[in-house]
Order: structure tokens, then C-alpha cells, then sequence
């Protein structure tokens, strides 16, 4: 009864590989045990572009095949449009207020709704100042592909923990999904690069869009230009540009 | 009773003070009509089989790349641009365990340790007090008074000369 055989170690061997929407995975023999033997399961996840069927594991985007010890597999796929998950954290424009909710554009196939109480510290009579074109930091509290999305921006226990309604004085531009988690990957090196230039201050939203905002309109312009080339630039050609915009040259 | 030709109902047999007066038979026959009754109530869901397999691996799917790739949260601020973001950061951002280690030991003191000696050097007594058994402290206790005694006589008035 080993656990690393059949389709994990399979799996565990493309790794780093390009996989396309098609290829599956069967489950080994040695993975599927009776219902009367007591074993206790191990828990392996199966992470965006992979989607399981029955028992077969079943490949849905292009892209690089990336594992995290122990057992999770997702695509490592480059795209521009945003499909709603939950739990994720969005930049939204508020497009209308409808009765007791604003209906917020995120980039989706359809708005989302974000009800009025969902900021923190807002009652039924202190409501929120939200105005139509604002906009919103928030996350999903519903996304799936059968009910309208719904955003909220305050967690759990009811704390805003940066959330809400932001954007004065800042300028918000539309990158690729890949820039935008090579952003927020720890370590990432395109902070690193950043952080070397000026202050300034970023919020970065999963459907892609970056808003920037630093002490001057043409510093905000100059990072702004920067992360938008950042996407089709070797990781060589983007240190020459930032050491160049250092320097003063551009 | 039966030669009364009035029957008791069967409710009524069951009952605990009726049982004495019961014959083997007709107390088998109660119980089977029970059982029947208990056996009747059962149902069942009538389901195909569906999970006729159960994987060595339980397996999840995750729609979100954030918990895959350990994402970070969203709003970043450099060099000091907006504080409360920074505070944020180090709040929501888990952090490698050897920056945690680094941060420590380069960690701002704003009293120096000999400050801090100096400060308790006043305070060695009482907390010398503290730990002593009952004892010593009555012990202590008495020096201390001694020293007050001596230190009263010394300042008994003294009238001043004419």
C-alpha cells in the first residue's frame, strides 16, 4: 500500500512539463482500497487546470505541471481572463447601487454583487461611503459557475484587514493573471526589483488588475509602465530597465 | 375475563401491571406482534451504490492558485509609502522562519541592559524577600525592624538649651 505509487508518482514525474487540456491520470489499483479495510486517507490536492472525474484526474488548461510537497498538483498556465474563485481577492468597480447591494465589475463574464453591510463597521443605518466608480478591494465569498458571484470586503470575524474601498490619487491598470501571481509570490523578484526604485504602494488584485499609486503622478506613471512591460520582459532585460530608470534615464 | 366474552385490547395487555396476569402464550405472541411493529418502522434510503471505492488519497480540488503557490496578500507598500499597509503586511504575509530568526536578533532594544541592571539593582531586596521561605522572611523582618529601632533612638527629640 504505498501512497507514492501509481498516478502520483506519475504526476510526480511531469512535473515542470506542459501538459494540455485532455491528458489524464487513471488511479492506480494500489490507490483504491475496500471500504472495510481501515487505512487512514491521505489528503492530495488537485489545484487550478486539473479537475477530477471519477477516477481520473483530467487535465483542463495548458500549461506547466507544479507540485508542492506533499501531494499538490495544479497548471501553471498564462491567461488574461479572470474566472471568479472563491476566496480570492479582487479589484472591483462599483458600476450601480441596487437596493441594499452595488453591483461591482471585476473583469468576470458577470458582476458581482457586494451588499452594503459586508464593510466593516457598517449597520443597517450607518451605511457604507461607497459611490458609483469607486473602487473596491474585496474577495469572494460565492464563485461558482451556476450563481451570481458575491464579494465581501471584510473577513470572517467581521475586520476589514485592508479590504474595502480605496483609490485616491492612484492609477489602476490591467496586467496578466501570470504577472499578477508573480507579484505576490514570496520572494518574488519583481518586488525586490521594485522596492529598489521609490516608495510607492501597489494593490493587486487576482483578476489582474494592479493599481498603483506613489508621491508624485509621474513616479505612479513610471511603475505603472514598468509592471505593464514587466509581463513579456527575461528576468535580464527587466533588471537593465529598472537599473536604467534608477539611474534617471527614462 | 375470556369467559366474560369481553376482550382487552392489546394496548392495554402490554402495559406492565397487565403482565402478571398473562399467560405464556398469549405473552409470546404480544412480544412477536412487537417486534413486528419495531421492524416495520425501519426504512431505508433506497441508493445506488455510489462509493463502492474509497482512495488511499483523499483527493481535493483547489480552484484558487493562492493556497497553491502560497501567494501573499494583495496590497504592498514600499519603503515606508503608506505604514498601515506595511503593518498589514507583516500581519497577513507568513514569513520564512529564517527571516523570523534574522528579525530577532537585529530587534530594536529601546532599554540597554545595563540600564535595565541599574533599574533593578534597587529592587534586589524586595525580590530577595519574595523568594524566602517563611522563615528567613520573619528573620529579615527582624533585622529590618532592628535597623528602624536603632535609627528611632537616634531620633528622639532633643529639647534645646535655654
Amino acid at each position: 500500500m504505498s501512497t507514492t505509487g501509481g498516478m502520483f508518482a506519475v504526476l510526480k514525474e511531469k512535473v515542470g512539463q506542459v501538459l494540455v487540456p485532455g491528458d489524464e491520470f487513471c488511479f492506480g489499483a494500489e490507490e483504491t482500497i475496500s471500504l472495510s479495510e481501515s487505512a487512514k486517507p491521505e489528503r492530495a490536492v488537485c489545484g487550478p487546470g486539473l479537475r477530477r472525474s471519477g477516477d481520473r484526474l483530467v487535465v483542463m488548461k495548458s500549461g506547466v505541471l507544479r507540485h508542492k510537497p506533499p501531494l499538490t498538483f495544479w497548471i501553471d498556465s498564462q491567461q488574461k481572463r479572470y474566472v471568479a474563485t472563491k476566496g480570492e481577492t479582487v479589484i472591483g468597480i462599483v458600476t450601480a447601487r441596487a437596493g441594499d447591494t452595488f453591483r461591482v465589475d471585476f473583469g468576470g463574464s458577470e458582476l458581482a454583487s457586494l451588499s452594503y453591510l459586508a464593510f466593516e463597521g457598517a449597520t443597517k443605518r450607518n451605511r457604507p461611503n461607497v459611490q458609483v466608480g469607486d473602487l473596491v478591494f474585496a474577495q469572494f465569498l460565492i464563485a461558482n459557475k451556476d450563481m451570481e458571484p458575491e464579494l465581501v470586503c471584510i473577513d470572517g470575524s467581521g475586520r476589514a484587514n485592508g479590504m474595502g474601498a480605496f483609490g485616491a490619487g492612484g492609477l489602476l491598470i490591467k496586467v496578466s493573471l501570470g504577472l499578477v501571481r508573480r507579484l505576490l509570490a514570496p520572494n518574488s523578484d519583481i518586488r525586490l526589483d521594485l522596492e529598489q526604485l521609490f516608495p510607492c504602494e501597489l494593490v493587486v488584485g487576482m483578476n489582474g488588475r494592479v493599481w498603483v499609486r506613489a508621491s508624485s503622478v509621474q513616479q505612479t506613471l513610471i511603475v505603472a509602465n514598468l509592471l505593464q512591460s514587466c509581463d513579456t520582459m527575461t528576468t535580464q532585460q527587466r533588471q537593465q530597465l529598472f537599473r536604467r530608470v534608477q539611474q534617471g534615464a527614462l | 375475563m375470556a369467559a366474560d366474552g369481553v376482550k382487552l385490547s392489546k394496548n392495554l395487555l402490554r402495559m406492565k401491571f397487565m403482565q402478571r396476569g398473562l399467560d405464556a402464550e398469549t405473552k409470546k405472541q404480544l412480544e412477536e406482534d412487537e417486534r413486528r411493529i419495531i421492524s416495520d418502522e425501519h426504512w431505508y434510503l433506497d441508493l445506488p451504490e455510489l462509493c463502492t471505492k474509497e482512495y488511499v488519497t483523499v483527493l481535493v480540488e483547489e480552484e484558487s492558485f493562492t493556497p497553491c503557490e502560497d501567494l501573499q496578500f494583495g496590497r504592498i507598500s514600499f519603503r515606508g509609502f503608506n505604514p498601515e499597509v506595511e503593518k498589514l503586511m507583516t500581519l497577513l504575509n507568513p514569513k520564512d522562519e529564517d527571516e523570523e530568526e534574522k528579525d530577532v536578533s537585529c530587534m530594536q532594544t529601546d532599554i540597554t541592559d545595563e540600564e535595565m541592571a541599574l533599574r533593578y539593582e534597587t529592587l534586589v531586596g524586595s525580590m530577595k524577600k519574595k523568594y524566602a521561605k517563611k522563615r528567613e522572611r520573619a528573620a529579615m523582618d527582624q533585622n529590618d525592624n532592628h535597623h528602624e529601632m536603632d535609627s528611632e533612638k537616634k531620633r528622639t527629640f532633643l529639647r534645646p538649651q535655654d
